[in-house]
């Protein structure tokens, strides 16, 4: 059963195949079922092989499929190394992504490019896959650059919109930013190993020298931290979600960003090799991360935005457990933030089309009754991300939380923090999307509440927006102008609602896979155990009763984040204006600083950069040309065409060597 | 054979050859050169011949066979591109043949 893995990459990948032959002919909506059905049938035969990897030695599965590279001493085979790592990044990814693919059919019904958008997705998917069961870093490497690829073109899906245009980009130049840390990696493994393969140099990690290790580590991090966006390298994550919203799901919750924490966890022994500060970074830079990040979601009026924010916190944390040695609470959060994070993302996607493209929070509000289904399911969701238990981001988190305290008092105390404005910002996003005021109904007598509350908003908020680059009206006008007569949000069809409820479960019960006691329910840790013997997993020292302590901090911290949102946006006791400051609002002004930096100082630095160029390298290369050509256009009346010219020549230069010979014959 | 005759060969063939040299140098008519090549060559082949004699050696005398074979071969081509070059232009003077010039 296990030698069927071959098929759960090359699915998809025919998918994209017959989609790039045909799609066009098939049109909307067989495209989109067909996508969706390769990847499903991709799911299910994961399902299968995941059955017969239980039943290996192990739980170790290789195969190689055909040579790829042989260069000398160097070896890259297109092979597949699955393991209970691989096994469960696999399942969760085609699961996910098969739901993302059917909500798609729905989302983007009427789209002209619909069969192009599937196409993308077919070969993200892939990408995914490859970058997963890659048998060696190299391959891992195709498909970090695939998603890369993927991310590309369906961020700028909606290219006519400059906006979208230049976000593809962003993601796309930033990423390449990682891709050199992670290169330099690659090429220092083979350098420190011989061989780029998993299964031949991770069993050797433990002898490698510490130096060796930690510039290895460091540089695949880098690779990491681009491709998962975190602290420096995140700003490309939140303008990603300017592609269509099952895209955003589909970066943000099962493939592309999870894909830096899979590299680090697969690397795990190396990380143990370095020196004992390596892992430290790793912890404070994720926990750094997560609370950056979820300071910014606090006050963020874009539904997709405070969503984008939410995921560079919540892979922060994911960091901080490899950070602290908790390889497997990394994956269990990943796995879990895939279920609601992909609901979410989907919920927001599916509120969106209700609202018919509106994605500014201050208009939405009471949507509760229109859109039953999807207000459920993303309510769950809430409570799954906040951390309420028993929902399943709560064990996750607290996983990862009960680790750090064990590693560090400080990354805790972040970390906690972190968590309690995650609690706060993703129920400001509830209430103000699904309880309070119709604000997008012009008819309603909410409407000049409305009215006066936006005004009010807007006397603080006009020059925050300006400086923002849009514009500063848009606050200030009123629902009647910005939404058609009889407006009224509406439910999604079933292709959308089916993947919210298939996922709501999931996210409601997914902390079934690792419950913290007793321990014959660890069952994500000891599955995953034999991938991470050689990396000195962390141990955890604390008696029953202190882990339930734990439990209970963290939920009176999600429940004291849910409060103060309630306070304010359920009860409006605070001004809003007041907790939501103009610098967080523009995200600590990182974007224009870098905007500014890129536009002063920068770009005064790449203009050297081009003069020097000019000069000094096209200037040798142009002078040799230019010598060349003086030269022949004097050596050129040598060849006069006269014959007799030439045999002069040919005369003078004998009786010259015939007199150079007689001076040396003479001296003999 | 005595060294002097041998002297008097060589200076002969030296003769010949500057004489070749020269009119190959100041002739136009490409005929009239390609007769003054056959004359430094035929200076060579002298003193091929002597120095065979004088070091009792027959390479010398073997290899002006070959440079009278070759010698042919250069007269038949160069006289072939002459009569080519004199149908097509109304005379055959090395000088205006410089279509070749750099």
């Amino acid at each position: 059963m296990v030698d069927l893995v071959w098929l759960i990459p090359a699915l998809p990948l025919a998918g994209f195949v017959l989609l790039v032959l045909a799609g066009r002919r098939m049109g909307e909506p067989f495209a989109g079922w067909l996508a969706t059905a390769m990847v499903a049938a991709s799911f299910a035969v994961s399902v299968i092989v995941f059955l017969g990897l239980r039943n290996e030695p192990g739980h170790v599965f290789t195969q190689t499929l055909f040579e790829w590279i042989p260069a000398g001493d160097f070896r890259v085979d297109v092979g597949i190394y699955l393991d209970a790592l691989s096994m469960t990044m696999v399942l969760f990814v085609t699961g996910v992504a098969a739901l993302i693919h059917l909500y798609s059919i729905g989302y983007m019904h009427g789209d002209p490019r619909f069969p192009k958008f599937f196409l993308y997705l077919n070969l993200f998917v892939f990408s995914m896959l490859v970058l997963v069961l890659g048998d060696n870093l190299v391959l891992t490497f195709l498909g970090w650059e695939g998603v890369g690829a993927c991310s590309y073109f369906l961020i700028s899906f909606w290219f006519e919109d400059e906006a979208n245009a230049s976000a593809g980009k962003k993601a796309f130049i930033t990423n390449r930013v990682g891709d050199w840390g992670f290169m330099i990696g690659i090429f220092a493994t083979f350098f420190a190993f011989g061989s780029v393969t998993y299964a031949r140099f991770l069993p050797l990690a433990p002898g490698l020298a510490a130096t060796t290790a930690t510039f290895i580590v460091l540089m695949l991090f880098v690779g990491a931290i681009g491709k998962s966006a975190q602290i420096p390298l995140y700003i490309w994550l939140p303008d990603a979600m300017a592609g269509p919203t099952p895209v955003s799901a589909l970066i943000h919750a099962a493939t592309m960003v999870t894909a830096g924490v899979y590299v680090l966890c697969r690397v795990n022994p190396l990380i143990a090799s370095a020196y004992d500060w390596v892992p430290s970074v790793i912890a404070w830079v994720g926990v750094g991360t997560a609370l950056f990040a979820a300071t910014i979601a606090t006050s963020q009026y874009d539904i997709k935005k405070v969503l984008a924010y939410s995921t560079i916190s919540q892979i922060g944390y994911m960091f901080l457990a490899v950070g602290v040695g908790a390889y497997w609470a990394a994956i269990f959060h990943m796995v879990t933030h895939a279920f609601f994070k992909a609901l979410l993302f989907l919920g927001a996607g599916s509120f969106i089309h209700g609202m018919h493209g509106e994605q500014d929070m201050r208009w939405m509000g009471a949507l509760r009754k229109l859109m039953p289904v999807t207000s459920v399911t993303f309510i769950i969701g809430w409570l799954a991300i906040a951390g309420v238990p028993p929902f399943s981001g709560f064990w996750s988190k607290d996983e990862i939380l009960t680790y750090a305290l064990a590693h560090n008092p400080g990354l805790y105390a972040v970390g906690l923090v972190a968590a309690l404005l995650t609690a706060y910002y993703m129920s400001r996003q509830v209430f103000m999307v699904l309880y309070g005021d119709a604000r997008w109904s012009a008819s309603s007598e909410a409407e000049a509440e409305a009215k006066a509350r936006v005004a009010s908003a807007g006397a603080g908020e006009a020059e925050v927006s300006a400086a923002d680059g849009q514009p500063a009206g848009t606050v200030t006008e009123d629902a009647a102008s910005r939404f058609p007569e009889g407006f009224r949000p509406h439910e999604s069809p079933w292709t959308m609602t089916v993947p919210l409820v298939v996922l709501a479960v999931l996210a409601a019960i997914g902390g079934v896979l690792n419950l913290p006691f007793p321990d014959s329910l660890h069952v994500l840790e000891h599955w995953l155990e034999p991938v991470f013997v050689l990396g000195q997993p962390a141990e955890l020292t604390y008696s029953d009763l202190s882990i339930v302590g734990l439990l209970v901090v963290s939920t009176v911290v999600a429940l004291a984040g849910i409060g103060i949102a309630a306070v304010v946006f359920l009860k409006g006791r605070i001004d809003a204006r007041r907790v939501e400051p103009a610098v967080l609002q523009n995200a600590w002004y990182v974007d224009s600083s870098i905007a500014a930096f890129m536009g002063g100082p920068g770009y005064e630095l790449a203009d050297g950069t081009a003069t020097a160029d000019r000069l000094v390298v096209d200037g040798a290369v142009n002078g040799i040309g230019r010598a060349t050509r003086w030269t022949a256009a004097r050596a050129r009346y040598l060849q006069s065409g006269f014959v007799r010219a030439y045999a002069l020549m040919v005369a003078v230069g004998a009786v010259l060597l015939g007199a150079w010979v007689l001076t040396k014959v003479a001296a003999w | 054979m005595g060294n002097d005759l041998s002297t008097a060969y060589l200076s002969l063939s030296a003769v010949l050859f500057a004489v070749g040299a020269f009119g190959l140098l100041v002739r136009r008519n490409p005929l009239v050169m390609v007769m003054c090549v056959e004359l430094m060559l035929n200076a060579v082949n002298l003193t091929f011949v002597t120095f065979g004699r004088m070091l009792d050696d027959v390479t010398g005398q073997v290899i002006v066979f070959f440079v009278l074979v070759v010698a042919a071969a250069e007269v038949v081509i160069g006289l072939a591109i002459v009569v080519a070059v004199s149908r097509r232009r109304p005379g055959a003077t090395a000088d205006d043949l410089r279509v070749l010039r750099g």
